[in-house]
């Protein structure tokens, strides 16, 4: 039996026998059970992913009438991004015209709300001249990124400064006053730039400073549903897993800190919440068998739990995809057909 | 992060709708406003093009459809609807709320 040529979490080639691959797709899968108290993957799909990792081609994909919907974060960020000079409208018809795109996303290269707030109505123009000459529907995104509401970046005390020196209750209370701030900020552009056409907003990356910027979230996205009842709310994700920077932080009656995906969509469900983006990071220092094994062990169980459609984050370090500005299309093409084909997923 | 040939382009080839292209941007749009999962939200749109649900990433069967129904395609040829003048198609097939289009007819109303 020849040698499986795949990779490592960072993207580096390795080769793996059959039985090499297979035991680092038991162990990927149950790393997620044991961490998420989930069941791990069955001997089945085990076998549906070796068989997928065996296939010799560079380039793989679902069958035929099994493709979902694709949304896309910081859209308009990726072209200019690579250096491409194009202004934002012509990201979008790039993404509609060259690339397949089924929506778009409208940003900012300054990716969060406090940011955008001053300068909203310079944003909202740009979406509604967007929509006037292109097809797809377009998500206005951005960050909650409660790391810019303590100090030195706002005006609050910094808590990553005041746990280390004990300060837990100073901390707490500061992290309590971003989260009122956030929500406003949230509520105020999601709304501006809603009342100026965009078909939804994508609140992304969310949960990246810990239990309060996830609660911000869901507080923001209840008032914007209650103020727009028809509004699409998209709620991605920024990692498996909501870090207890606070640890008492509760929403509806649920603590925030330590909850996984299947725990978390339950939450942005009750939020209002239209689509729910979940995330599974990639460890660098594993192979992609063993991150993919773990990453749809975790996708499947919120697939599984979520009446609102989930549209999995399959970036650039999320998903099993390598850690890499450049991830290989051998694993990206995996890591999506194999998504697609085993999670109850709506989109990527 | 990652650069679009890796990312945006190899997760439409593999998995994609094909977004305009076929009926993916439809699809989603059905998808965003009521909320619906994916194969009841391509139900929804076959049903309302009248096409099987696994011609919806047919880029032959569909453009000829979005043509006769002028709800935008990739080539743009005179005469068709382009952008917001197909969007106001699009709502019309789809039975559906655009929020753009609702807006441009309160502004262009007298």
């Amino acid at each position: 039996m020849g040698k499986i040529v795949t990779r490592y979490g960072d993207g580096t080639p390795v080769e793996l026998s059959e039985s090499e691959l297979m035991e680092d797709l038991r162990a990927g899968t149950e790393d997620a059970a044991d961490r998420g108290n989930i069941p791990p993957l069955t001997d089945d799909e085990l076998k549906h992913l070796l068989d997928i990792f065996k296939l010799p081609q560079k380039f793989v994909s679902v069958e035929p009438g099994n493709e979902v919907i694709m949304s896309y974060d910081a859209g308009t960020l990726k072209i200019r991004r690579v250096g491409v000079n194009v202004d934002r409208i012509q990201a979008l018809q790039i993404y509609e015209k060259i690339m397949g795109a089924d929506t778009m996303e409208l940003c900012h290269v300054d990716y969060s709300f406090k940011p955008l707030k001053p300068i909203v109505t310079m944003e909202q123009p740009i979406m509604e001249q967007a929509l006037m000459s292109t097809h797809v529907p377009l998500f206005y995104g951005a960050m909650p990124n409660l790391g810019l509401y303590s100090q030195p970046d706002g005006p609050f005390p910094n808590p990553s400064e005041l746990l280390p020196s004990g300060k837990i209750n100073e901390a707490r209370e500061s992290l309590e006053k971003t989260v009122e701030d956030a929500v406003k900020d949230i509520v105020f552009v999601g709304g501006a730039m809603y009342e100026s056409g965009a078909d939804g907003i994508n609140l992304d990356t969310v949960g990246a400073a810990g239990d309060a910027d996830f609660l911000a979230s869901l507080i923001a996205a209840e008032k914007l549903r209650g103020k727009y009842p028809k509004m699409c709310i998209e709620m991605s994700m920024a990692g498996e897993f909501i870090l207890g920077m606070h640890g008492r932080l509760e929403y509806k009656g649920v603590r925030l800190a330590g909850l996984y995906a299947h725990d978390q969509v339950k939450l942005a469900e009750k939020a209002g919440v239209t689509i729910f983006g979940p995330v599974v990071n990639t460890n660098t220092t594993e192979s992609s068998p063993w991150n993919l094994a773990r990453a749809i062990t975790f996708m499947k169980a919120c697939g599984e739990t979520a009446t609102i459609p989930i549209h999995p984050n399959m970036g650039m370090g999320v998903g099993a995809v390598t850690v890499n500005d450049h991830p290989p299309v051998d694993i990206v093409s995996r890591s999506s057909k194999a998504m697609v084909e085993l999670v109850r997923l709506d989109g990527l | 992060m990652g650069d679009p040939f890796a990312m945006a382009i190899t997760h439409a080839h593999a998995s994609g709708m094909g977004g305009m292209r076929a009926a993916g941007d439809l699809v989603a749009r059905v998808q965003m406003t009521l909320g619906m999962k994916i194969e009841d939200a391509k139900k929804y749109v076959a049903d309302k093009l009248k096409v099987a649900i696994s011609e919806l990433t047919d880029p032959v069967i569909i453009n000829e459809i979005r043509q006769d129904m002028q709800l935008g395609v990739m080539t743009p040829t005179p005469g068709c609807a382009k952008g917001m003048e197909a969007k106001f198609r699009i709502a019309e097939a789809l039975d559906i709320e655009i929020n753009c289009v609702n807006r441009f007819k309160q502004r262009a109303s007298f």
